[in-house]
């Protein structure tokens, strides 16, 4: 029993003062200068200009990895071919790549000393330094996640009911709208929670290609740092507080939409 | 799998399926095009700007002192934070599994946070505890302990994440047997739980190396970035790209490639051990 018990307060007490004393503290800081400042902080122009930012990038890169993410996801569970354990394992790279070598790696492609990046330029598409870079360094971050929660389902569910409804004369398209989308339905739900929430709080990736063009090119995350190197203290822990409590609606939304069989 | 291919070679008339391999053959190609596009490729670019001064720049690259220093930071502080992953997270994941309290939902839930958590925003929050006006009177600030701070505060669902899954499938029988016959808790759990959780926690372990070795957001703000002390490699990476070097940060960029390359063989190796006796 007292060994029951020191177990629970070490793991409890590790988790409180490594997770919960920390961020609850972004709470009590911002709010140490009063509501007023923190409202003055949300409505500087730079601050909501990368917050609008923010949740544009994300939405593309969801909507883009939701439809890729599904597709993969049904090329990797109902085809065989030659090559499709390294595709598999291609699919894991960018949760294994630090962030700041798929921005450089970005750079190196679209920068105006790479050929790409000069016949872009020259048709008039900037993508370093501006929103389609930030856009394609989030996209790449947050590839996998829909792909990942989709395969288990799509593997669980089978192909009676597509053969079904194949047989009864229902086009590919058709079988895919009216049968295996529904069924597929939760493990695409939590997929595009996880994309979100690694979408927006991207830093590391998008620091490299976005120039950090305050007003311009800065995401939320990027203006925590920028706040904190000016040392405009309240601006700063504002833009976390607001980013934290995105992640903490995340967690409640991914409690709601996890497929019921893991926990 | 093997369900697949027969239902593909006997459930269709024979048009349906030349239709169907048509449309499969097309997915295959949007996927392969998509993957190549967003991620291979810009990959590539980096293999081979590090190759652009030829092997004796990129030698030079990855033994310039700054580079092996940040290396050396990143792969020490990665395997001290494994270390004490394995043992936290197995603990906390056993406390969530087997013991029962008041609040342990909410305990379970926010264990995902430091997923959902934006890195940069890590980092300021162990900032604010642990850094120069601390309320703890706690500054470990711009040492190499906040780079191990930073890092276990990251990585620590995995292990838990790991480990939880195979705790609750692992049946008590064994234990209560051993128990019976006089084991000691200890020895219960050295002897009969540890080797049942050993494929978990080293698969939960690798995935937090991988990620503790490219990690950059959460180190940024809490160590200083100082060469040679607190830098870590990520951090040297992106100072050489803002100083226009990027032949240099191709080249350590390879090597954090390489390892990261590595812990996903590795890892592909333990799951193979771990499921052994299903196959």
């Amino acid at each position: 029993m007292i060994a029951r018990l020191s177990l629970r307060v070490l793991a409890l007490g590790y988790l409180a003062l490594l997770l919960v004393f920390p961020v609850s503290m972004i709470f009590v800081r911002t709010f140490g200068n009063g509501i007023g400042a923190v409202w003055e902080a949300v409505i500087q122009p730079d601050a909501l200009h990368a917050l609008w930012l923010t949740l544009f990038v994300a939405v593309i890169a969801v909507s883009a990895n939701t439809v890729f993410g599904i597709a993969c996801a049904m090329v990797l569970v109902r085809q065989n071919f030659r090559g499709k354990a390294v595709l598999n394992a291609i699919l894991d790279l960018p949760l294994a790549v630090s962030p700041v070598v798929i921005g450089l790696a970005l750079l190196l492609i679209y920068g105006l000393t790479s050929p790409v990046g000069a016949w872009l330029a020259e048709a008039g598409i900037r993508i370093v330094f501006s929103t389609p870079g930030i856009i394609l360094a989030t996209i790449f971050v947050s590839l996998p996640f829909v792909v990942r929660e989709v395969m288990p389902v799509l593997r669980e569910i089978g192909t009676e009911q597509e053969q079904a409804a194949s047989t009864l004369g229902a086009s590919s398209l058709q079988t895919f709208r009216l049968v295996t989308l529904p069924a597929i339905r939760s493990g695409v739900a939590y997929g595009i929670v996880l994309t979100m929430a690694r979408a927006i709080g991207e830093f590391g990736a998008v620091s490299i290609i976005s120039g950090k063009l305050s007003g311009r090119t800065e995401t939320l995350t990027i203006y925590v740092e920028s706040s904190f190197q000016r040392f405009d203290i309240v601006g700063c822990y504002t833009a976390s507080l607001i980013l934290a409590l995105i992640a903490i609606s995340t967690l409640l939304l991914t409690n709601l939409t996890k497929p019921k069989e893991e926990y | 799998m093997s369900a697949t291919t027969n239902t593909e070679r006997t459930g269709l008339p024979a048009s349906g399926t030349a239709r169907k391999r048509e449309g499969g053959l097309l997915g295959r190609g949007v996927v392969v095009g998509y993957l190549s596009l967003m991620v291979l490729i810009p990959l590539a670019a980096v293999v081979w700007q590090s190759t652009q001064d030829g092997t004796g720049g990129f030698v030079r690259a990855i033994t310039n002192p700054a580079a092996i220093a940040a290396l050396k930071l990143t792969f020490l502080a990665s395997l001290a934070v494994v270390v004490i992953n394995a043992v936290t997270g197995t603990l906390i994941a056993w406390v969530l599994v087997r013991d029962q309290f008041r609040g342990k939902g909410a305990v379970n839930s926010i264990i995902d946070l430091p997923f959902a958590l934006p890195t940069i925003v890590a980092g300021l929050t162990l900032l604010v505890l642990y850094g120069p006006k601390s309320p703890l009177g706690l500054n470990v600030a711009y040492t190499k302990a906040s780079v191990v701070m930073a890092l276990l505060f990251v990585t620590l669902p995995f292990v838990v994440r790991a480990v939880q899954p195979v705790l609750l499938e692992l049946d008590t029988d064994m234990e209560e047997a051993a128990t019976s016959l006089g084991a000691s808790g200890l020895a219960t759990f050295r002897r009969i739980i540890l080797p049942n959780l050993l494929p978990a926690i080293l698969s939960g372990a690798a995935l937090a190396f991988a990620r503790s070795v490219g990690e950059f957001g959460s180190v940024v703000l809490i160590t200083g970035n100082q060469p040679f002390k607190t830098q870590v490699a990520s951090v040297y990476i992106f100072g050489q790209v803002e100083s226009g070097e990027t032949a240099n940060a191709a080249a350590v960029s390879v090597v954090l490639l390489v390892i990261s390359l590595l812990v996903l063989f590795v890892l592909g190796l333990i799951n193979r051990w771990g499921t052994r006796h299903d196959r």
